[in-house]
């Protein structure tokens, strides 16, 4: 199902597929932390990032290490081939031929789609402009799963939901699986009406609101996103809605009690730090199983599927020359 | 055809785009290539009553049957848009034109922080996701494109 996969967006995923994910992480989460194993002995994973990360790119490192594979490191953009003017397809040539697999983050929309044509080897997105971001998204999953449940979940995503990649791919994940999904932001950083119109097709159960205190006390997760100042183009509209919601444990007297809030972070003051010591704050938990949920896409994807034998599905598109004609059957202007 | 709509005498041979939506014919001609200096007898008649559209264009290229793949392109911007290949005035092949599931290389996309808006060697993909009206989904970056879409014709 896995073996030789790219993984660019939650689009290409079924509930099934996110399952058997969520399944192997769980089942690799003792060797996530102190031990180690050596299944991707011998294997090496390209990262590279265009973009600052600390979260993403480290826990990958940490993934791929704790598996006993190695990796390697594209370093600044700045000191690399990309300041010459290299295009992105040529860097993923390059770099294909020296590593298994490829982790990119890249500040274009549709970047990892495009290194995906070109890497002879399978890329994993770690984040490409206000796109997608799957691995995150499936690590949320792995933390309502664990911290809290999956099945007739109610959950408030809260914040930049306008440009937070973050909630527009987890609001699709959840739809696979019937959760009542509540938008709480500012009216300037709605939802994509294109993306409520997709929930909704679906059957969603989705409300809109501005005003938190409509929903937090029924909600089973709340999902807080930073309002994020490098996605806005005018300082003066960030101003304008930079701090139009913060928690605090004034705010969580009549939650429920199993509420769980969790946060992609890196926070600013969103959350205040006196929530952290509450039993609802799970943010820490949740970035760190953003390793055990890479080691799960890291082994499927290098060394088989869930039980390390699976050899089917493969996406890897073969030689650059098949690469180059048009697999699309469409046609051309 | 009423008298007042027959200021263009009928072709001998060629093709005919009918049921162009009002004010598209130009952008029509644009989309298949056909500009200033194309070594073509055209006929442009724009903006006539319609039955079915109320407005109307019509196109006349003289001379040159158009191949289906290359008009099927118009319904992007004239999707109820009808093809009559003519031959010695007679109408020898009619049909309406349709979208594929994918279009290269033809409009590019709405989203200015799309990756196939750079210099990368790729060609703009979009996917066909409605037809009448044409909802169009760039394969990099997934946005929807609905709107305008006469504007971002290559």
């Amino acid at each position: 199902m896995f073996k030789r996969r790219h993984v660019l967006s939650m689009r290409d995923f079924s509930r099934e597929e996110i399952d058997s994910v969520l399944e192997t992480a769980a089942s690799l989460e003792p060797y996530a932390r102190e031990k180690s194993t050596d299944l991707l002995s011998g294997k090496i994973l390209a990262l590279l990032f265009f973009e600052p990360s600390t979260r993403t790119r480290m826990s990958f490192e940490t993934a791929m290490k704790r598996l006993g594979g190695k990796t390697i490191n594209l370093g600044s953009a700045e000191a690399s081939s990309i300041a010459k003017g290299e295009s992105l397809a040529d860097t993923v040539r390059v770099i294909g031929e020296y590593a298994d697999a490829l982790v990119i983050r890249h500040p274009k929309e549709g970047s990892a789609r495009l290194a995906a044509e070109f890497s002879p080897v399978p890329v994993l997105n770690g984040g490409d402009g206000a796109g997608h971001h799957p691995t995150q998204t499936l690590l949320d999953l792995y933390t309502i799963k664990k911290e809290s449940h999956l099945e007739n979940l109610s959950v408030a995503l809260v914040g930049d939901l306008k440009y937070g990649r973050t909630v527009h791919s987890l609001a699709y994940a959840l739809a696979l699986y019937g959760a009542e999904i509540n938008l709480v932001s500012p009216p300037t950083l709605r939802m994509p009406e294109q993306i409520r119109t997709d929930l909704l097709g679906k059957g969603t159960r989705v409300s809109e609101t501005s005003d938190l205190s409509e929903v937090i006390n029924r909600v089973d997760v709340l999902y807080v996103t930073r309002i994020q100042r490098e996605r806005f183009p005018d300082p003066l509209e960030y101003s304008k809605v930079a701090r139009s919601y913060r928690i605090t444990p004034e705010n969580l007297t009549d939650v429920k009690d199993g509420l769980i809030i969790m946060h992609p972070l890196p926070r600013v003051d969103e959350i205040s730090p006196a929530v952290d010591q509450t039993p609802h704050a799970v943010y820490f938990k949740q970035s760190f199983y953003g390793v055990p949920v890479r080691m799960a896409l890291l082994k499927m994807i290098l060394d088989g599927g869930q039980d390390g034998g699976l050899e089917c599905g493969g996406e890897i598109r073969g030689t650059s020359k098949d690469r180059s004609k048009d697999r699309s059957g469409g046609w051309s202007g | 055809m009423t008298e007042k709509e027959l200021k263009v005498k009928p072709i001998k041979n060629g093709t005919v785009i009918d049921h162009i939506a009002g004010g598209q014919a130009l952008n029509v001609l644009k989309i298949l290539g056909i500009g200033a200096d194309a070594d073509v007898s055209l006929s442009l008649l724009m903006n006539v009553d319609s039955k079915k559209l109320g407005k109307k264009d019509i196109v006349k290229v003289e001379d040159r049957e158009l191949k289906e793949g290359e008009v099927n392109k118009i319904a992007l911007i004239a999707p109820g848009a009808t093809i009559n290949i003519v031959r010695d005035y007679e109408v020898v092949d009619k049909y309406e034109v349709d979208l594929p599931d994918m279009i290269i290389g033809v409009i590019r996309c709405q989203n200015p922080s799309c990756i196939s808006n750079t210099q990368e060697p790729i060609k703009s993909r979009v996917l066909v996701k409605g037809k009448n009206p044409v909802v169009l989904r760039c394969v990099y970056c997934e946005q929807p494109i609905t709107e305008n879409i006469a504007d971002y014709l290559i």
